[in-house]
């Protein structure tokens, strides 16, 4: 059983992990660095970190508007909004790229509108955020509900009897007690934004050095058998994904926490 | 007794927020997620019924359609018994480096998708490390069916083990030894005693892989090879579409996929229901 389990791991996981570092390095560090400083990278490294920085903070106040309203409270139609705030997860990513095509694109339905007003969505950083923003909607809210759920509103309750206001209730009581949670949505929330494909491929028009994103850019290295560049690039990814693995065990480890 | 309702009205709306918070929570969802999709299936309603009806179930939707619910089917059910072993390791054994296994296990999770099908076509092409060898053996992985399925088990993987480790760190080996106790052989055990109690989370994590990898792309287009009737998934085929600027055939086969989608949840909370009532039982 534990041998299997070795094996499997090993297969499934651990070699593909390898391929991508050894690959990358296959030529010697010099083409790998060469690889990272082309300003075609540069330019995906700079619009993946927009999107980021974007997309997360909009689905983390989300997530904290969601879980306030929806844990500490019941009303009609609670459980459709729920329900709701799960779907993204439930659609493919091409389609979650694909909506904004229909939405904004030229043939779209405010397509005519935008192009009068010369705003352009698709093909071009904004539509790529957007996507990116559905494709992650979720996250940080799944994280959130169910722990402030299961803590309830006795603390908050105390606090507002004994005079606090709603705000300050929320940073001093609220927030520390869910900060963990909190934590480990934005980080999965992170890491699914800096990686998604399929969503942002049909809205970014894959321009290079303007609507690239790191995967798209792996995608097109790869594609013109650049493979010691596609695997130099995807090695940055590869590293934030072990990144992102080691922060979630952290947070597992110090809050004891079962797996999600 | 005029004080009365206004204390109990006080009492209810001790704690703020709810107006502020469900209104931007309900905006933003509607703004993001609820609008666009409208526009999706307002788009796909362009096409009338007649029209709606012949765009998906052109031969190569349809072949298309398959290919991706196929995949995923066949890439969901060999997860079963892998996931099942790898959680059970790594619940019930004292494996060296444990934790660090149990971390790798959300790899696929937090790979980007683009990077996990360069990294599996690559291992798998006919010149690849596995991928040479398998072929030497007559199998071809790469640019086949199979290949799709591999990608598709590696995405998977991790919603298997990750339902099933909760449930099996909390089962504890009294039941078993019970089952043993009374004569039933391991094998017995396993199956009569150890599967039913596993039966809910296993079908969960089915179910979550199956929702994931059906409309799964980025690590699929590089190792599928695209070729339309045999490998060409529905994702694909939407984006081939967009290319061809026939939005309205693409969303037809999108919302084909969400129909698809919606049914397998749909079908998997009623199965699981029904599982956990006859376990209360």
């Amino acid at each position: 059983m534990v041998t299997l389990t070795l094996v499997l791991v090993g297969l499934l996981l651990l070699l593909p992990l390898l391929l991508v570092f050894i690959t990358a390095l296959r030529s010697g560090l010099g083409p790998y660095l060469q690889a990272l400083q082309l300003p075609d990278t540069q330019a995906a490294v700079r619009l993946s970190l927009l999107t980021v920085l974007i997309a997360v903070p909009l689905n983390t106040v989300f997530g904290v508007s969601a879980a306030w309203a929806t844990a500490k409270f019941d009303f009609p139609g609670r459980s459709l909004l729920l329900t709701l705030i799960d779907l993204p997860l439930a659609i493919s990513p091409v389609i979650s790229g694909l909506v904004y095509v229909l939405l904004f694109g030229r043939q779209g339905w405010l397509g005519p509108w935008l192009e009068a007003n010369d705003l352009k969505i698709i093909f071009a950083p904004a539509g790529i955020i957007l996507a990116t923003t559905f494709v992650t909607f979720a996250y940080v809210a799944r994280e959130l509900i169910p722990v402030m759920q299961a803590q309830g509103r006795d603390d908050e309750e105390a606090a507002l009897t004994l005079g606090a206001s709603g705000w300050q209730t929320f940073m001093r009581v609220t927030l520390p007690n869910i900060r963990w949670a909190l934590l480990y949505g934005v980080i999965m929330c992170n890491a699914r934004a800096l990686g998604e494909f399929g969503a942002v491929s049909v809205v970014s028009g894959k321009i290079r050095g303007l609507t690239n994103t790191l995967p798209l850019h792996v995608e097109i290295l790869y594609n013109e058998y650049q493979t010691v560049a596609a695997f130099a690039v995807a090695s940055l990814l590869a590293l934030f994904a072990l990144l992102t693995l080691a922060l979630k065990a952290l947070i597992e480890a110090r809050t004891g926490r079962a797996h999600t | 007794m005029t004080t009365l309702p206004s204390r109990r009205q006080a009492r209810r709306h001790v704690l703020p927020g709810l107006p502020l918070t469900l209104g931007y929570a309900t905006l933003y969802l509607s703004l993001i997620v609820l609008i666009p999709l409208a526009a999706l299936i307002l788009k796909a309603a362009t096409l009338g019924a007649d029209g709606f009806l012949d765009a998906v179930t052109s031969p190569r939707v349809l072949a298309a359609l398959r290919v991706s619910f196929f995949t995923a089917l066949a890439a969901s059910l060999i997860n079963v018994p892998i996931g099942l072993t790898i959680a059970w390791t790594l619940t019930r054994y004292r494996v060296p480096g444990r934790r660090l296994i149990d971390a790798l296990i959300d790899l696929p999770f937090a790979l980007p998708t683009a990077v996990a099908g360069i990294t599996l076509t690559t291992l798998l092409a006919p010149n690849g490390w596995l991928g040479a060898p398998l072929a030497e053996a007559g199998i071809r992985v790469a640019y086949t069916p199979l290949g799709i399925i591999v990608a598709l088990t590696f995405i998977g993987l991790p919603f298997v083990v990750r339902s099933l480790q909760p449930v099996l760190e909390d089962l504890g080996p009294e039941p078993e030894e019970a089952a043993r106790s009374l004569g039933a052989t391991p094998t017995q055990t396993f199956w009569r005693v150890t599967l039913p109690a596993l039966y809910p989370a296993l079908l969960s994590g089915f179910t979550l892989a199956l929702a994931r990898t059906v409309g799964e792309y980025g690590s699929v287009v590089f190792i599928s090879g695209n070729l339309p009737f045999k490998t060409e998934i529905a994702p694909l085929l939407i984006v081939g579409k967009l290319e061809q600027y026939d939005y309205a055939g693409a969303a037809a086969v999108a919302v084909a996929m969400l129909v698809i989608s919606v049914a397998l949840l749909l079908a998997a909370n009623t199965a699981q229901a029904r599982l956990s009532r006859r376990g209360e039982r």
